[in-house]
């Protein structure tokens, strides 16, 4: 059931930002920034814990999922350190994704050439 | 012929984007990924991995598996049909921020790749962040008033 | 003068064409008049920018060879690209010593440097001269809009940037021969489109009031040529200018097509609206065209180059989209 849940709402997810991007022609760049504010949002309203827990990676893998570790990770910043915690929370509940990711794009530059798909 | 009617007739005239089909196609894929992410997770749990750094683990692999995909040129050529179904899910981040990388080489390693690496990604850091500081300055201050939402997050 | 079409009594002679393309070109249904195809994209080079130069150079190299002339025999070069500051071009003609004018009118550049071209022979300050105009895709596509391995959907009024390169020589020239014969210089047009994936459809009001302005002026009927081409309105722009030409009394028939429509299979290559660059109007002209004036099937045409003036600068700062076309009639003469 949990495979089947990470599906459907992983899914859900996706095709409401197809609906976006088709209907408003909106620029992949913004698509991702909303849905990291948004996820930050449903977080911070208490939506996105019970949605986690349901659907499982179906709802921490998409980008609303690193907004709701960019929460967690204020929230237990200010849990530990106070005030400070609102300054140091956001990217420490963040870092494994964003580290990983400048170190894989850097060795992909190293490794790889850019390959033209129709070419 | 005045510029609003051009406009709306261009429009108009237009061909649509096949939606279903992109809403489909982008569900499927963007299900399959997060299966994916659930089936990682559950192998990382399996091995004795608490949940916080199974959770970690699980979004490091999965940027791993799309720089990789970026390189061999495999990524853009799922994502012309997947649309939204590779950009949502974390892949589509890492992509984002593999993809300038491997183009901008040429322009050397510091204005080029570690410049460059942050051209899509850079927003929805900055702005992601933003957001959890206004998220953070909210609880701050209802703690001060002592009321605690963080149970709520975490 | 008064803004009318140029007539060009000398009748300049187009000495010699080719055409460079890469490998969805190749594969395209035109493929096989392209002089030279090159399945490696980089053109053995190590970045997309240098691949373009490279690929200006062999083009402009063979079409000197096929006219018999020495670099030092051309007393002017016109080109043009899709390139910042316009480097495929400069970068390109460096190493000759040809005098170089370079030229940006996006998509047009083609029949803009053809009209120069026969302009500059018909004062009779030059003997010789060459237009060429080229684009790459992963040169455009980065510049334009994502890098290469992006994984982005397009929307199917988007076009698809040609990798290629048109050039061709003009000369004095006397006997039968093709010959470019008027030219018409566009105006701008801008109809505030700002979808920068629909391309044609800004660009098609300036094809349509540059034809218009050229039937207002000549005593020739859109049916007496044997084809009227606009380069590169893509099949978006091409259907929106057959619509309103018919609404603006301008009746576009059979002998109606587009350059980004031919260059490729639009049912079957991965390209949506079809090719867009200055490469596509100036390989389809140089290569495709160009065989179809020599042998006769074609004996009088109009190439209507469009061009979208748009820079990803103006495109973020949410400005609409101008649009040019320039005319250029070819035709053989006695």
């Amino acid at each position: 059931m949990q495979y089947l849940y990470a599906f459907l709402i992983g899914g859900a997810l996706c095709a409401i930002a197809q609906i976006w991007i088709d209907k408003t022609a909106v620029t992949p760049a913004r698509i991702l920034v909303s849905y990291v504010c948004l996820g930050v949002v449903l977080s911070g309203v208490g939506a996105y814990k019970p949605l986690a827990e349901f659907a499982g990676a179906g709802a921490t893998v998409p980008l609303t999922g690193f907004g709701y570790a960019l929460a967690k990770g204020v929230a237990k910043g200010i849990q530990e350190f106070g005030f400070l915690g609102i300054f140091t929370g956001g990217l420490q509940g963040t870092a494994g994704g964003i580290t990983a990711a400048m170190l894989f794009s850097l060795l992909a530059a190293l490794i790889f050439k850019a390959k033209p798909e129709n070419l | 012929m005045t510029n609003q009617s051009y406009e709306k007739y261009s429009k108009k005239k237009a061909k649509k984007s096949p939606l279903l089909k992109n809403i489909c196609f982008a569900f499927l894929v963007g299900g399959l990924i997060c299966t994916l992410g659930q089936a990682i997770l559950n192998c990382y749990l399996a091995l004795g991995i608490d949940k916080e750094r199974a959770a970690s683990l699980l979004s490091i692999t999965l940027i791993f598996l799309a720089c990789l995909f970026t390189g061999f040129g495999l990524f853009d050529r799922l994502a012309k049909h997947a649309g939204a179904g590779t950009l949502v899910p974390i892949t589509g981040f890492a992509n984002a921020m593999c993809s300038p990388s491997i183009d901008n080489k040429a322009e050397g390693y510091v204005l080029g790749v570690g410049a460059k690496m942050f051209v899509i990604a850079g927003p929805v850091i900055v702005y992601g962040t933003l957001t959890s500081i206004l998220l953070g300055i909210v609880i701050y201050v209802l703690s001060l008033f002592g009321i605690d939402i963080i149970h709520l997050i975490v | 003068m008064n803004r009318k079409v140029f007539e060009f009594q000398s009748k300049p002679g187009i000495l010699s064409s080719c055409a460079v393309g890469g490998r969805l070109e190749k594969e395209g249904p035109l493929g096989s008049y392209f002089d030279i195809t090159e399945t490696d994209t980089t053109f053995g080079m190590e970045s997309w920018e240098k691949a373009e130069t490279k690929m200006v150079e062999i083009c402009s190299t063979l079409a000197l060879e096929k006219a018999k002339a020495a670099a030092d025999e051309i007393d002017l070069v016109f080109a043009g690209d899709l390139m910042n500051q316009c480097t495929a071009s400069s970068f390109a003609f460096r190493q000759t010593q040809i005098p170089y004018i370079g030229l940006y009118g996006a998509c047009s550049t083609f029949a803009l440097s053809l009209g120069l071209a026969a302009m500059s022979l018909e004062t009779g300050f030059a003997k010789r001269t060459m237009a060429v105009a080229s684009s790459h895709f992963c040169s455009a596509e980065r510049q334009y809009r994502f890098p290469i391995e992006y994984g982005n959907q397009r929307t199917p009024t988007s076009q698809n940037t040609v990798t290629g390169v048109g050039a061709v020589i003009l000369g004095e020239q006397q006997g039968e021969r093709i010959a470019v014969t008027e030219f018409l210089p566009g105006r701008i047009h801008d109809y505030k489109i700002k979808d920068v994936n629909n391309m044609g459809a800004a660009m098609a009001p300036a094809a349509l009031y540059t034809l218009k302005r050229y039937f207002s002026f000549s005593d020739k009927k859109p049916e007496d040529f044997d084809l009227i081409v606009t380069g590169d309105l893509g099949m978006e722009g091409k259907n929106i200018l057959i619509e309103l030409g018919a609404s603006h009394g301008l009746i576009l028939g059979e002998n109606y097509n587009d350059c980004g429509v031919m260059i490729y299979d639009l049912e079957n290559q991965d390209v949506h609206a079809g090719g867009s660059g200055c490469g596509c109007s100036a390989s389809v002209f140089s290569g495709y065209l160009m065989d179809q004036l020599r042998c006769g099937n074609l004996n009088d045409i109009l190439l209507v180059g469009t061009g979208a003036l748009l820079s990803p600068t103006t495109a973020l700062q949410k400005e609409s989209i101008p649009g040019i076309a320039h005319l250029v009639r070819i035709q053989r003469v006695k």
